[in-house]
């Protein structure tokens, strides 16, 4: 009953909204990029070609060549995986993060609540893009310090969307019940509660993904984290921009659009999500 | 003026937790600034030397009494790449970020609100739905890009904008003598019309896209909020009472809308001042996101601390105004703060 209950579930999502399906496709082509890139690609990513410098797209060249020779397909292609990583990392993290503070939080109430609660509040008093730079900078400047950031910047939703739903459920039936029950305090937790306010909680990360992306591809733009000649979307854009005034547009397009591409089916796929997850919201 | 005085209090442990992050960035963390500044050439006892004299062998606790003291003083430190003290640098180049942040955050309402409330008006109609999907693809473009592909259509392919050598083209027209920093204001004051024109243009393109980034967040609220307003029963009353048409929509639908709007704007404040970095670094704009980034990446701990400082110091004053904007709009919000 309840399997039949998720399948026509999935379907209408999906017969519904045929833009999820569009994004379910967009996903598997990225997560085809970022599995198997280096096979992929046409050519080899690092490789420069004094000969084939900023050549227009063409056949040879489908998104054509850098300023160094090198095919921008082949380096969109293999950047998905460190793209991708880099903000997967940092959404399951603060993910687990926020999963695990906002829970006690809610759960535990009084003093606990309220450090948790403050600390969250400090970090959202600061710009996030400017407090992830503060974090870089002061973390040292490498690709594992930008996933560091961007999960310390999406902490507070996290934490705050699980204090609010672990709170709501706190005082209900089958939670007091299971309390009567000698379940220890953790066992509520881990058991009762935050099986139930995970699927909401995906919801939030899938509409989280695109967010982190922007923000650590914005991180590389400017210079932090990622170093040339490694292929990643932010630092390419960054690359191509010095071109823009001779007017070779490829060179900053296509890196650009693969991340416009990424981030517009990962908000995509969570608003499918959440229409699966909560038939309330399809009106 | 009871909630004046009370959200001004609030904004002290703001103040406080802000405080304690930039030193903890700046202290606590691994990298040793000591051997930076030591220089590559540098023993262990130079290393040692540079510490005792930063005060970086003292507890903690000290070193954040010293860092307290030095911030009531206005003491920033000084910024290893200009050789002038943090604050000075700073200061110099805010209001070129203020005046982009500015006219940005202009571009965004005046363009967000007004379709908000013409998709509010006609639910479901074709406009709304291309408004709503014009709002979810831009929402998808990351400012630099956008500022990017502006830059390749209006400067490269039309000729119609400046080339994006930052606030004025140095070359062409001489800067005004600064009075507020913000070149068209200076400009008007020098009566400098031609220049209040360069650099007027030279902001177009910037302002738009950073402010292209706010758009939606204020567009899908505003749309929001008059969907409930309009839908909501003084409304029908004024409505039922036949009273024109533009004075339901704006005295009575759209002030009632406004608070929402008023408390995204919060969100709004975060993404611009944030993005405003990644824009600076597009158009050569000489602003302190500009200063920042050559700071992050020459490692300029004091400069890149001072940054994050003011920033979030900003961030929280903007706050205050919209909330205090917020009890202008609606009184209601002062007796249930």
């Amino acid at each position: 009953m309840r399997a039949t209950t998720l399948t026509r579930n999935i379907g209408h999502a999906f017969g519904e909204n045929r833009l999820t399906l569009v994004a379910v496709a967009i996903l598997l082509l990225l997560l085809l990029c970022a599995a198997f890139g280096t096979v992929l690609a046409p050519y080899n990513p690092l490789m420069t070609d004094g000969t084939a410098k900023l050549v227009a797209p063409c056949m040879a060249h489908p998104f054509g060549t850098d300023a160094l020779g090198r095919d921008i397909l082949s380096r969109v292609v293999v950047a998905a995986r460190l793209d991708l990583g880099m903000a997967i990392s940092a959404v399951v993290l603060s993910f687990a993060g926020g999963l695990a503070l906002g829970s006690a939080a809610g759960y535990f109430g009084g003093w606990t609540d309220r450090v948790i609660g403050r600390v969250m509040d400090t970090i959202m008093a600061f710009p996030l893009f400017v407090l992830a730079m503060g974090i870089v900078a002061a973390l040292g400047n490498s690709v594992l310090n930008i996933v560091i950031a961007t999960m310390i910047i999406n902490l507070p939703f996290y934490c705050r969307f699980a204090r609010g739903e672990v709170n709501v459920r706190r005082e209900m039936g089958y939670i007091e019940a299971a309390r009567m029950g000698g379940n220890r305090a953790l066992q509520v937790l881990t058991n009762h509660i935050v099986p139930n306010i995970l699927p909401p909680m995906m919801v939030q990360a899938s509409l989280n993904m695109g967010w982190a992306i922007l923000n650590a591809a914005g991180l590389s733009f400017i210079g932090l984290g990622v170093r040339p000649p490694t292929p990643e979307w932010g630092i390419m854009v960054s690359e191509g921009a010095s071109n823009i005034i001779s007017g070779e547009w490829w060179t900053f397009v296509f890196p650009g659009a693969a991340l416009v591409l990424a981030v517009f089916c990962f908000n995509l796929l969570g608003d499918g999500l959440r229409d699966l997850l909560d038939p309330r919201r399809r009106i | 003026m009871g909630f004046v005085g009370k959200r001004l209090l609030g904004t002290i442990p703001s103040l406080i937790g802000v405080v304690i992050v930039t030193f903890l960035l700046s202290h606590a963390l691994p990298g040793d600034p000591a051997a930076y500044f030591a220089g590559p050439a540098a023993n262990a006892a130079s290393i040692a030397g540079v510490r005792a004299k930063l005060g970086l062998d003292q507890s903690l606790p000290v070193q954040f009494m010293h860092y307290i003291v030095d911030l009531a003083h206005g003491n920033l430190g000084n910024a290893l790449t200009t050789g002038q003290p943090v604050l000075t640098d700073l200061i110099d180049r805010l209001p070129a970020s203020l005046e982009l942040t500015f006219f940005a955050l202009v571009f965004a309402v005046a363009l967000g609100i007004p379709m908000g409330v013409w998709a509010a008006t006609k639910p479901d109609s074709l406009a709304d739905h291309i408004c709503r999907a014009s709002v979810s693809v831009a929402a998808a473009f990351p400012t630099f890009f956008v500022g990017l592909i502006l830059v390749y259509i209006f400067y490269f392919l039309l000729g119609l904008a400046p080339e994006p050598v930052g606030r004025l083209n140095e070359i062409l027209y001489t800067a005004p003598p600064r009075v507020t920093g913000a070149y068209t204001i200076d400009s008007l004051i020098a009566g400098d019309w031609n220049t209040f024109r360069a650099s007027l243009a030279q902001l177009v393109l910037p302002a738009i896209s950073l402010g292209l980034f706010a758009l939606a967040p204020i567009a899908r609220i505003t749309r929001a909020a008059m969907v409930q307003s309009l839908g909501s029963d003084f409304t029908r009353t004024a409505r039922a009472a036949g009273l024109p048409r533009g004075k339901i929509l704006v005295t009575y639908a759209f002030r009632n809308a406004l608070l929402p709007v008023a408390n995204v704007l919060g969100m709004v404040f975060s993404f611009l001042l944030g993005s405003n970095v990644l824009i600076e670094q597009v158009f050569g704009w000489q602003g302190i996101g500009a200063y920042a980034v050559s700071a992050v990446l020459a490692s300029d701990y004091a400069a890149v601390q001072g940054f994050v400082l003011m920033m979030a110091v900003l961030y929280i004053l903007l706050n205050l105004i919209v909330d205090l904007l917020a009890t202008v709009i609606d009184p209601r919000v002062r007796f249930e703060a």
